[in-house]
């Protein structure tokens, strides 16, 4: 999506080759032939995660195909203090899985057994390169499914949802991963198996397992997860409401949950986004409106009915110009099929595009949409709004042509203005992408330097010599110095040229 | 907030930093109706009634931010106010609870088991560090995966990692309706049936059980809450499994207070020699068989909490912590008879666990890059 404009230039040739034959020679007892990779055309697939722009080539890929050997792994890396990026199935869009290039990528992909289901306690026990959707998939004939629900579903694994805390459309009603993972068994840098949670309602000493969650591959290899899973609703139906005024959206969904209804999802798309999405899907949108609400309502019949009339009330309050329930079930995921398709359609608009990721609250939606529209005048270029509106989780998508690198740099600038407003709205600079490399500045205006030494202290305490991932999520003090420098003269960062990640 | 909630983190940083020099841990203190929960001690107290206050609370949004040494009953006000529900149930144990002290105490109500335990339920702190360092983690909104989520280690962690300042946590709407069914059957039965109805789109939110461990009939109470229709419909579905009755809503809102406040028989009249025993367990754990329990057990969270009076020595500990470690879960000594040496350990060690040895250095670690001068050291958590 994104061009690849930041190769960073490799060290000294030579002192990477032999570091190079030196890891594989260790590793090569270790894993079957095909397992490791450091071939530059086999390892070339490993360069970058779904946040293109940021690539390097490692030293070396290797794919255990047991927990085992990714003991072994992490004890041979350890010795010769090789750092290492684990990697799901790469579709992170922060960069958190690129590449060191003094480092071993670990790939988790062939770890992918669903190693047990049991319907009775409700648990399913996978390794970490099974996909979020393959987890429904696998217990669907129970009546049960997985409940967060990343777009990326179809592709990205559990382990990289444990690590990114990944949420999707149902987790306002039914929580992010944290909500629905019970435990994740991992291995420290130094080889040691360890549990974090456990299948009984809490476990010995600190709660480990709430910080593992979301730690972007920093603190322990995950090999295993025990999720939770839910009861399939009986029904499911959606409303699909327009408003010809951005700021009237935003206040109904401020509405619905001040009704003490909790939707099972609930979504917003702006015009332009509408727009793009009905050309790709025709599902009928109502192209005149400035925005369009998506509210779905699940669970037995009866409740579905009271709540589709409660939130029905509430849109039509708001100010709704038009409102549309869905009579079937094909007819409601005719009505998702522009937002599920949204990034794709986007595609279609642009050569690029750049996915943003803030949290603000819900009251501030119309606030930060409106000066998006401001940003998209000053930066010219266009930005497609859809995001999970229930949560004041945005995903705003900058359109660019990534064949112009001043265009590019344009486009994270307007990324970063919008991370810094969310933060000033009350929010966060990442509501489910992590900061990986690519947010790593903007780390630095929401954190201030004690908060910044304590996530340092909280990585030392897992990783003492900082060698799992060690160049994600947390800035050095020095960064945030220059950073800091670096934004106060003028809006525009000197030296665009310059490698900043 | 008042000039005076500067005045008060001055005086606790004050407070922290003379602790640093002299060496002395501080035993931090809410409104103390915890301080017979976790391992004694007899350090200096400080004291967080004095920042008190709600900071923002705007139900649309969800969430409430408050000042650690808030009373919880002007929290549950402010909620009830606007029809809204801290979800896991507070129980009060006293009238002067403090919302710091039920975050650092992390225990949970009967809804816990559809609701989620309490840390689900932290999105941001402001804290106190070992250093005196005045320093925020998480925030206010639903969903935030910036920087470690520091905020919700504090749950559970028994002011043994820094003093809390002010948190925000999610709140929820009021159930629309509820609903209380009781009848009498086996534990087998009820652990095997309330396992079955969570796996069912069903709106079961609480489960207690209340008999003898060696067999016979108890009593099984469930609650049902959710949407009218809802609950309405699962009435005669669960009802008619087990011959239930529906109990008068009076009657069923004073025994679920009364199971959380730990006010029913089966928990009260501690023998002076005898210890409050509290078992966490996965799912899947059937009947166990407590030998040595005196008198009824009660079974909570379909099964996965379990509560049981015994003698309070180290050999019925022992052999209790075995028995809960052997089905995957792990024992406390929660509540202690008068003639009990309050000296004794009353949790599962990590290093009992299997797979948890490793991290009883990371734990330490942690500890200490949070408060190095080990001030916050109290072992009230080991
Ligand atoms: C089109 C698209 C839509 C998306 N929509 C969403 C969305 O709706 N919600 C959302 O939350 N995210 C979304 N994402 C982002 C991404 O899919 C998630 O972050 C996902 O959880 C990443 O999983 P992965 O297996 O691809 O992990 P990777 O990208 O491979 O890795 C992500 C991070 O986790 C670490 N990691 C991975 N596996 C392990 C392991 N086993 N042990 C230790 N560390 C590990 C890596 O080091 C890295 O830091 C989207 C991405 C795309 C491309
Ligand atoms: C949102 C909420 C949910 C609750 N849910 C439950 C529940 O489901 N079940 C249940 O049994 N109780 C629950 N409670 C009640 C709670 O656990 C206790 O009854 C009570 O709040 C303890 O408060 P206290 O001030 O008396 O604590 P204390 O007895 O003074 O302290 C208890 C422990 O917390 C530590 N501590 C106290 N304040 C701080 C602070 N500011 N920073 C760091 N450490 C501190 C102390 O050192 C001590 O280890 C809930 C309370 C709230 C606010």
């Amino acid at each position: 999506m994104i061009p690849m404009n930041m190769v960073t230039p490799p060290p000294e040739l030579a002192a990477i080759t032999a570091l190079q034959s030196k890891l594989v020679s260790a590793l090569r007892p270790i894993l079957p032939e095909h397992a490791l990779l450091w071939e530059p055309e086999d390892t070339i697939p490993y360069e970058c995660d779904g946040l293109a722009a940021y690539r390097r080539m490692p030293l070396a890929v290797a794919l255990p195909e047991t927990e085992e050997q990714v003991v072994q792994i992490l004890k041979t890396c350890f010795a010769m203090q090789v750092p290492i990026v684990p990697r799901g199935s790469g579709t992170g869009l922060s960069g958190g899985a690129m590449p060191i290039s003094q480092g071993l990528v670990l790939s988790l992909a062939k770890l992918k057994k669903i190693i047990n289901i049991d319907p009775f306690t409700r648990t399913a026990v996978v390794q970490p390169g099974v996909r979020n959707l393959a987890i429904s998939e696998a217990v669907a004939h129970l009546g049960l499914y997985y409940a967060p629900d990343p777009s990326s579903q179809i592709a990205c694994s559990i382990g990289g949802n444990v690590n990114e805390n990944s949420g999707g459309v149902h987790c306002l009603k039914y929580g992010l991963t944290l909500h629905n993972v019970l435990k994740v068994r991992g291995i420290l840098m130094s080889g040691e198996i360890v549990e974090f949670g456990s299948l009984a309602p809490d476990s010995p000493g600190l709660d480990l397992l709430a910080i593992v969650m979301g730690s972007e591959g920093m603190l322990a290899v995950v090999t295993e997860v025990t999720v939770k899973l839910v009861a399939k609703p009986k029904l499911a139906r959606v409303i699909m409401a327009s408003f010809d005024d951005i700021e009237k959206g935003a206040d109904a969904v401020a509405a619905i949950i001040a009704a003490g209804i909790i939707p099972a999802g609930l979504e917003m798309m702006d015009r332009a986004t509408t727009r793009a999405v009905e050309e790709f899907v025709h599902a009928g949108y109502d192209l005149e409106a400035e925005t369009i609400l998506l509210c779905e309502s699940d669970g037995t019949p009866e409740e579905v009915a009271e709540e589709i009339e409660r939130m029905t009330k509430v849109l039509e309050q708001a100010g709704a110009s038009g409102i549309q329930i869905s009579q079937n079930e094909a007819e409601r995921l005719k009505f998702w099929s522009g937002r599920k398709n949204a990034f794709p359609a986007a595609g279609r608009l642009a050569a690029d595009y750049y996915c943003m990721d803030g949290t603000i609250p819900r009251r501030n939606i119309g606030t930060l949409l409106r000066r998006i529209q401001g940003m998209e005048k000053k930066y010219g270029l266009a930005c497609l709004n859809v995001f999970h509106a229930g949560d004041g989780n945005m995903h705003p998508l900058i359109l660019f042509n990534g064949a112009d690198q001043e265009e590019w740099h344009r486009a994270e600038e307007f990324g970063t203005e919008i991370l810094e407003a969310c933060v000033e709205l009350d929010g966060t600079i990442t509501g489910e992408h992590g900061v990986g490399i690519e947010k790593i500045n903007s780390m630095c205006v929401q954190f201030g330097e004690g908060e910044r030494e304590s996530f340092w202290g909280v990585k030392s305490a897992f990783d003492p010599e900082r060698l799992l991932n060690p160049d994600k999520a947390i800035p050095t003090l020095n960064r945030c110095a220059e950073y800091g420098r670096m934004r106060i003269s003028g809006g525009n960062l000197p030296h665009p040229e310059l490698e900043r990640f | 907030m008042s000039a005076s909630s500067n005045t008060n983190i001055d005086l606790f940083q004050e407070q922290i930093l003379a602790a640093v020099k002299n060496k002395t841990p501080l035993s931090i203190q809410g409104g103390g109706t915890k301080s017979w929960y976790g391992n004694a001690n007899s350090y200096a107290k400080l004291d967080t009634r004095t920042y008190s206050g709600i900071l923002e609370y705007q139900p649309e949004e969800l969430v409430i931010t408050a000042c650690a040494g808030t009373p919880l009953k002007e929290i549950e006000a402010a909620l009830a106010d606007k029809n809204q529900v801290l979800a896991f149930e507070p129980p009060h144990f006293g009238d002067s609870a403090t919302f710091g002290g039920a975050i650092a105490a992390g225990l949970a109500g009967p809804g816990r088991i559809s609701a989620g335990n309490l840390r689900d339920f932290v999105l941001g702190a402001r804290i106190l560090d070992g250093k005196g360092q005045d320093l925020s983690f998480g925030g206010k909104v639903m969903k935030n995966v910036a920087g470690y989520d520091v905020s919700r280690l504090l749950p559970g962690s028994m002011g043994t990692l820094s003093l809390l300042l002010e948190a925000s946590v999610k709140v929820l709407p009021r159930p629309a309706a509820t609903a209380s069914l009781r009848c009498n059957i086996t534990q087998a039965r009820a652990l095997q049936l309330l396992n079955e109805w969570a796996g069912q789109p069903l709106p079961l939110s609480a489960s207690c059980w209340i008999g003898s461990s060696i067999g016979g009939d108890g009593e099984l109470t469930i609650r049902l809450a959710g949407a009218a229709a809802a609950v309405k419909a699962a009435i005669p579905i669960m009802g008619a499994a087990v011959n239930a009755s529906e109990l008068e809503p009076q009657l069923a809102s004073d025994f679920w207070a009364a199971l959380r406040e730990q006010q029913l028989a089966v928990f009260s009249n501690l023998n002076s020699d005898e210890t409050l025993y509290r078992l966490a367990l996965p799912a899947a754990c059937g009947t166990l068989a407590f030998e040595n329990a005196h008198g009824d057990i009660a079974l909570e969270w379909h099964g996965q909490q379990r509560w049981l009076k015994a003698l309070g020595d180290d050999a019925t500990f022992t052999s209790i912590k075995a028995l809960a470690s052997a089905h995957g879960g792990h024992a406390t000594r929660f509540k202690q008879g008068s003639n009990i040496d309050p000296g004794k350990q009353r949790f599962t060690l990590l290093s009992e666990q299997v797979h948890s040895t490793a991290l009883e250095a990371v734990q330490a670690r942690l500890r200490t890059a949070f408060d190095p001068a080990g001030i916050f050291a109290t072992s009230r958590l080991p």
